[in-house]
This record gives structure tokens, C-alpha cells and sequence, in this order.
């Protein structure tokens, strides 16, 4: 097991080490969003009854953040190490395809836990969202960073370059991101964005997410759950089957 | 019970001899093939290195060196065949295996965001070892790095970088280690500490696989060579045998007027009075100097050179390599 604390220790050392870059940076782009949605729309909108819109964004944005990190971390990590080389010192190392995994998702899902929890504190000069249910919100959370930690170990591993990887990030896990709810509710939509919408995996974590703060939520809590551990789950087998494989890493 | 027993008697054997106490091979490869697209990168090889050897695989570029090397690292899998590390299987037993080699990568490859004792701090604890400070610090110091312990790897240059790289194969201390071409590119200096080092962890009991484009290194250090060319050996002997495969000798002559017709044949290179001459044995050389009395011509200067490794090898692969 020694093996697999270090490697977990090395990606949370890298990421600390970067620290402005990989937790500074993403919050501030947060609050960016936060302070210019909610001056513009804060007076027209009020997506829950009784609830401000401000406080209404906190949710999906700390949990767009997370996504984004939780992505950003194992996927950048891997092309980094892969592009440099560097990947070889952890190839030949005795380590297990699931410590490898593990190590990977869990250090994504740290960055990504803090950086949202540096959202939420950030965001409390704003609005001060409450808190009704913290057990759906630490759930959600949890799931949703290992989600897309997950993800980002499966794209790190295919991407050859930094040009693939950045697709990926912009034309599927922005897409995702923003029609996801972050900035509205989808009984707002139109009924054909409405129906899309709930194929988007993205949209279940954000909904359920903000469920734990609000205690209202566009799809029951419990649909979110099965969706969003149904997601995490293939996805998780998905990676680990390709680590197993050593698919792009052992030729 | 009888479990047990088999458990414990396993245990009580150490792990470079078999279950008959009778000593493992070092590396052990059978009939490994490995294909990468229309090129046949390894083609059933065959090869076998005791404990304790000072091993050589020689090759032009592309005979497939580093190809067998990535196989027995698990840095690569193969198509077809066997290969094992003191008998642990490198796909099968791969935890085992690793954990007994210690590979230096042939490119100058380093973690951006660590300094050189974090770097060695972290390669220990991926082999799982916890305060391997002592044996980190000893490596440091017979390679030199002693007093670029806390500097970036970014701020590095390309001969320190490879010494990290060195140090980062050593810091699990294998029993066996594989070098890739660990000299390439960097200054004497370094070369002879390095050699110094690793001749001593031989004389230790590590086996060393070399791998290198400096004939006379291998030639100086290794014990037994083997050659590769496109994926498959064409040579695997003992250093002496492989040099004396290269029966007689060379001379180079100057001479006070011209080589008598008979010793022509013999001459491989010709320039203004001075020849070279190849000979099937030193007894041959009397025979050779008589001809040039009797025919009167007098030898100016004379040299006898031996073969050389770098004969044998462009011998073997071709001139064209």
C-alpha cells in the first residue's frame, strides 16, 4: 500500500506546489461568474420560490468548479507525465492498475473538494446559501469530483497530445458543464432542451447538489443519485479496464 | 498443515534461488516476440544472464534492445514468450519482478515540480520503502548530487539530470539493473564515476544488463555480450571468446620500397609505403618479415594491433550499421 500513498502524496504535492494555478485561479473564475450573473439577472430571476438568485448560483457554480478541477487534475496530470516522459518512473514502479486509480481519482477529488469548498467560502460575501441537507451535498460532491476524476484519467490516457485533451475539455466537459443547470433551472427551457437536458449526466450531480442547500431541486434527489452512481460506476470500470490494459501507457 | 509447512519452507528460501535451492537466473527470457505495426521489433529471442554477470546487449539502432528492455520492465507487453526476473514472471508476477529491477531509461526524462531528494524521496516509496534516507544520501554521494540535493530538476543540466536518472534505477537497491545507453551524451567525468559505481554494486552481487554504443565500454566491462540485429541475436558469447571468434592479428607497415606480390592478398589498406596487413596468426608474422628480407625492403615502422570489439560487432551486423 506504500505504493499507492505515494503516488497519492506525489499528485497532491504536484497540485500544491502549483497551488495559485490549481486552486487560487479556479475560484476567483467562480466568483468572476458569480459577480456578473447575479448583478445582471439577481433582479429579474427567481428560479425557486423564497430563494435569491445569488444564492440560487452558489450550488452550480462551487459544483462546476469541481467538476472542471476534479477533470482538469488527472487529465492534465497523465498528458503531462506521458508527454514528458516522466510517466515511466510510475510504469516501473511495482503499482497496481487500481492503486494507479485510485491514487489519480483521489487526488483529483481533493483538488476538486477544495476548490469548491473555496468557492463556497469566497461566495459567502455574496449570499449565504443555507444548508438543509449537508448529507446529499457531501454526496453529490464526493461523486461528482470522483466522477470526473475518473473521466479525466480516461482522457489523459487516450489524448497523445495537448490539442486532443484540450478538445475534450472544450467540446465536451464545457458543453456539459454550462447546459447543466449551473446558471438556471430546466423547467425554464423549452421542452426539447428540457427532454435533452436530462441525458446530460452533468445535470443530475448539479441538481441533486443543490438539493442538499435548498431542499428543491428540478428531479428528485434519489434519481440523481442512481443517476449520477450509475455514471461514476461505468466510468470507473471503463478506467480501470484500460489501466489494466496498459491502453496508450504500455506499448 | 502441510500448507503451512510449504508456506514457511517457501519463505525460509531466499529469492535468488528456486524451491530446489538451486540458483535462479538473473533474467530469463524465452522465445519473446514483439511486433509494433509491419515491424517485427523482437523476433523470438533466447537469452538467459546469471546472477552476478556484467552483461552486454549490443545492436545498431532499432536491432531491438530497448524493445526487450521495455518488456522486461513492463513498460511494454509482449506479443508472444516468456520473460522473468530471478524467476518472477514480468507479466504475470509483475509486482515481484519490478520490485527487483532497477531500469535507467535511455531519454532524458525528470519531474518538473521536484526537487532531487523529493524525486528520490518519492521513487523510494513507489517500491515501498519508508525512510530510505541513508541509502538516498550514499547514491547521491557516489554520484555526485550531493550538493544538488534541494535544487529543482528544471535547474539540472543534461549530465545531472541523467545522474538522477541513475540514482532513481539504484534507490530500491535491485538485484538486478538494467542500463539503457546511461552514457550517452555526457561528459567523462561522469562516465567514469558512473562505471566506478556500478562495477562496485557488481562486485556487490547486483547483476548489471548494459546496453551502449561505446564498443569499448562494453568490451571493458561486460563478461558476456550478447548481439542483436533486427530483433533477433546473432551473437551471444563470453567478451574473449567473442573477441578471439577474430583468430590473428593486424600489422601496419611502413616500408622502404614496395610489398613483395606474394603478401598482396593480405593487404587491406594501402597508402605511400605504408600497408595493413591482416594475418590468421602471430606465427605468421615471422614468416612475414622473412619475405620482406628476402626481398630486400626494409621495415620502417611496424605496429600490431589487436581486434576489437567494434570488429566483432561490424562483423556480425554489417558494415552498413
Amino acid at each position: 500500500m506504500l505504493s499507492f500513498y505515494s503516488l497519492l502524496y506525489k499528485e497532491i504535492f504536484r497540485v500544491w506546489k502549483v497551488g495559485f494555478q490549481t486552486v487560487l485561479a479556479p475560484v476567483l473564475t467562480a466568483l468572476l461568474y458569480l459577480l456578473i450573473f447575479s448583478h445582471v439577472l439577481a433582479q429579474h430571476v427567481e428560479v425557486y420560490p423564497g430563494v435569491h438568485y445569488t444564492a440560487f448560483l452558489i450550488p452550480g457554480l462551487m459544483m462546476m468548479a469541481m467538476l472542471q478541477n476534479a477533470f482538469a487534475n488527472s487529465s492534465s496530470s497523465l498528458i503531462q507525465s506521458k508527454i514528458t516522459g516522466n510517466i515511466v518512473f510510475v510504469l516501473l514502479a511495482p503499482i497496481a492498475y487500481w492503486e494507479f486509480f485510485a491514487a489519480y481519482v483521489l487526488a483529483s477529488m481533493l483538488r476538486g473538494l477544495v476548490v469548491g469548498i473555496g468557492v463556497y467560502l469566497a461566495a459567502l460575501w455574496f449570499a449565504q446559501p443555507p444548508l438543509l441537507f449537508p448529507i446529499w451535498i457531501i454526496l453529490f460532491a464526493i461523486l461528482g469530483s470522483a466522477m470526473l476524476g475518473s473521466l479525466g484519467v480516461v482522457a489523459g490516457m487516450w489524448a497523445e497530445k495537448f490539442d486532443q485533451l484540450a478538445g475534450f475539455q472544450n467540446f465536451i466537459i464545457m458543453p456539459l458543464t454550462f447546459l447543466s443547470g449551473v446558471f438556471y433551472s430546466i423547467h425554464s427551457l423549452p421542452p426539447f432542451w428540457q427532454a435533452l437536458s436530462r441525458f446530460n449526466p452533468f445535470f443530475y450531480m448539479i441538481d441533486g447538489f443543490r438539493y442538499g442547500f435548498f431542499g428543491v431541486s428540478d428531479i428528485s434527489p434519489w434519481v440523481s443519485l442512481m443517476v449520477v452512481g450509475g455514471c461514476m460506476l461505468g466510468l470507473m470500470l471503463l478506467s480501470l479496464g484500460l489501466l489494466k490494459s496498459g491502453y496508450k501507457l504500455r506499448y | 498443515m502441510v500448507l503451512w509447512i510449504c508456506c514457511r519452507y517457501a519463505a525460509m528460501i531466499p529469492r535468488n534461488l528456486d524451491l530446489f535451492g538451486l540458483m535462479l537466473p538473473a533474467i530469463d527470457v524465452r522465445q519473446a516476440r514483439k511486433r509494433y505495426g509491419q515491424l517485427q521489433a523482437l523476433d523470438g529471442v533466447d537469452l538467459r544472464i546469471e546472477q552476478g554477470e556484467f552483461f552486454g546487449l549490443l545492436g545498431p539502432n532499432g536491432a531491438g534492445k530497448t524493445t526487450l528492455i521495455n518488456l522486461l520492465a513492463g513498460l511494454a507487453l509482449p506479443d508472444d514468450g516468456q520473460l522473468s526476473v530471478l524467476g518472477h514472471d514480468v507479466v504475470k508476477q509483475y509486482r515481484a519482478s519490478r520490485r527487483l529491477l532497477g531500469v535507467v531509461p535511455q531519454e532524458l526524462v525528470f519531474d518538473p515540480f521536484f526537487t532531487v531528494r523529493e524525486t528520490l524521496r518519492m521513487q523510494s516509496g513507489f517500491f515501498g520503502l519508508r525512510r530510505n534516507d541513508t541509502w538516498i544520501n550514499e547514491v547521491m554521494h557516489h554520484l555526485d548530487l550531493t550538493d544538488k540535493a534541494d535544487t529543482n530538476m528544471r535547474r539540472l543540466s543534461g549530465g545531472m539530470k541523467r545522474r538522477v536518472l541513475v540514482a532513481q534505477a539504484l534507490v530500491h537497491k535491485p538485484p538486478v539493473i538494467v542500463l539503457d545507453e546511461p552514457t550517452a551524451g555526457v561528459d567523462v567525468e561522469l562516465r567514469q564515476s558512473l562505471w566506478r559505481f556500478i562495477q562496485q554494486l557488481n562486485r556487490d552481487g547486483h547483476t548489471v544488463l548494459l546496453t551502449t554504443h561505446y564498443l569499448e565500454e562494453a568490451e571493458a566491462l561486460c563478461t558476456r555480450i550478447a548481439m542483436l540485429k533486427h530483433g533477433r541475436i546473432v551473437a551471444l558469447d563470453s567478451t574473449q571468446n567473442l573477441l578471439s571468434s577474430l583468430a590473428g592479428c593486424r600489422v601496419r607497415l611502413k616500408l622502404a620500397g614496395y610489398l613483395p606480390v606474394t603478401l598482396l592478398p593480405q593487404v587491406v589498406e594501402q597508402t605511400d609505403g605504408n600497408y595493413l596487413l591482416t594475418l590468421p596468426s602471430y606465427q605468421a608474422l615471422e614468416s612475414m618479415l622473412a619475405e620482406l628480407r628476402v626481398a630486400g625492403v626494409a621495415v620502417q615502422e611496424m605496429t600490431l594491433q589487436q581486434p576489437d570489439l567494434e570488429e566483432v560487432f561490424l562483423r556480425l551486423v554489417g558494415r552498413a550499421c
